[in-house]
């Protein structure tokens, strides 16, 4: 019963504030309702039993790339909006067609989810010797640095070369 | 109703996308849009961590580790390019980033 109050109200309030990150005509707010989206998003992790996640969440998110995004925002200084001139070529009735079927889509989707037989329950994967044991930021690194180690290493290059990146682009003569 | 299923928080997740999707196609702020990127990798992120509680592992919590590693290297190399176009023609509307329009 409380499980649900809160998955309900957090459900709602992200939704809400996601409608708002993409709706406010201000960047600054945009970017102010994205960081309360992370941050409720992170509950949720909490919700779910992934502690790791929820605090790689604030700080990497909410605490890193929003700071990011905000930067850009304020260094690309906007004198006119751009939302204010409007598109010769916009195709409004193919749109309208392609979201009607899209919505179709979902509404099946759930529909059928909702209505077929239940997902197998977790006692089956926990009784296949799912490892459990320790702690939940215990599990990911075990996972981590053991099966998952070349991806890991593939990451960190990834990382190394989208810094050298972006460093390359944002400086003015190199 | 009362009991939070997997299916509960999959339905979360494809809202939260669409959301993500509405924005990527309704504002012309590159900003916003990469905005609305990173909602859809987080929708992503509710999915992966919603199936790794289902199954009552991991797996799913480090895949998501990665994908907010790839949203980082993304934010980071996609702001940098909307720097450099911003010093070039003084706009972020995607209507007038049209150099590579045939």
């Amino acid at each position: 019963m409380a499980e649900a109050i809160v998955f309900y109200g957090l459900a709602a309030l992200i939704l809400g504030f996601a409608v708002l990150v993409i709706s406010t005509r201000n960047t600054v707010h945009s970017a102010l309702y994205l960081v309360v989206n992370f941050l409720l998003v992170a509950m949720l992790y909490v919700m779910l039993g992934a502690e790791f996640l929820a605090a790689i969440q604030v700080l990497v998110y909410a605490g890193g790339i929003v700071v990011l995004y905000l930067f850009v925002v304020m260094l690309v200084n906007l004198k006119r909006p751009p939302e204010t001139h409007q598109d010769p070529r916009r195709q409004t009735r193919l749109g309208l067609a392609l979201a009607s079927a899209l919505l179709a889509e979902l509404a099946a989707i759930i529909v059928y989810s909702a209505t077929g037989e239940s997902a197998p329950a977790a006692t089956a994967a926990a009784a296949a010797g799912a490892d459990i044991a320790g702690g939940n930021v215990e599990q990911i690194g075990m996972l981590l640095y053991t099966n998952y180690l070349i991806p890991f290493e593939v990451a960190s290059m990834l990382l190394l070369v989208a810094m050298i990146g972006a460093i390359v682009l944002a400086k003015r003569e190199l | 109703m009362l009991e939070i299923t997997p299916t509960h928080y999959l339905v979360l997740s494809a809202g939260l996308f669409m959301i993500g999707v509405i924005g990527v196609m309704v504002r012309r702020n590159i900003i916003i849009i990469f905005m609305s990127i990173e909602l859809m990798l987080n929708a992503v992120n509710v999915n992966l961590a919603a199936f790794s509680q289902q199954w009552q592992h991991v797996t799913g919590q480090v895949f998501a580790v990665f994908v907010i590693a790839v949203a980082a290297a993304e934010a980071a190399v996609g702001l940098g390019i909307i720097l450099a176009f911003y010093r070039n023609k003084e706009t972020v509307n995607i209507d007038e980033m049209n150099v590579m329009r045939w």
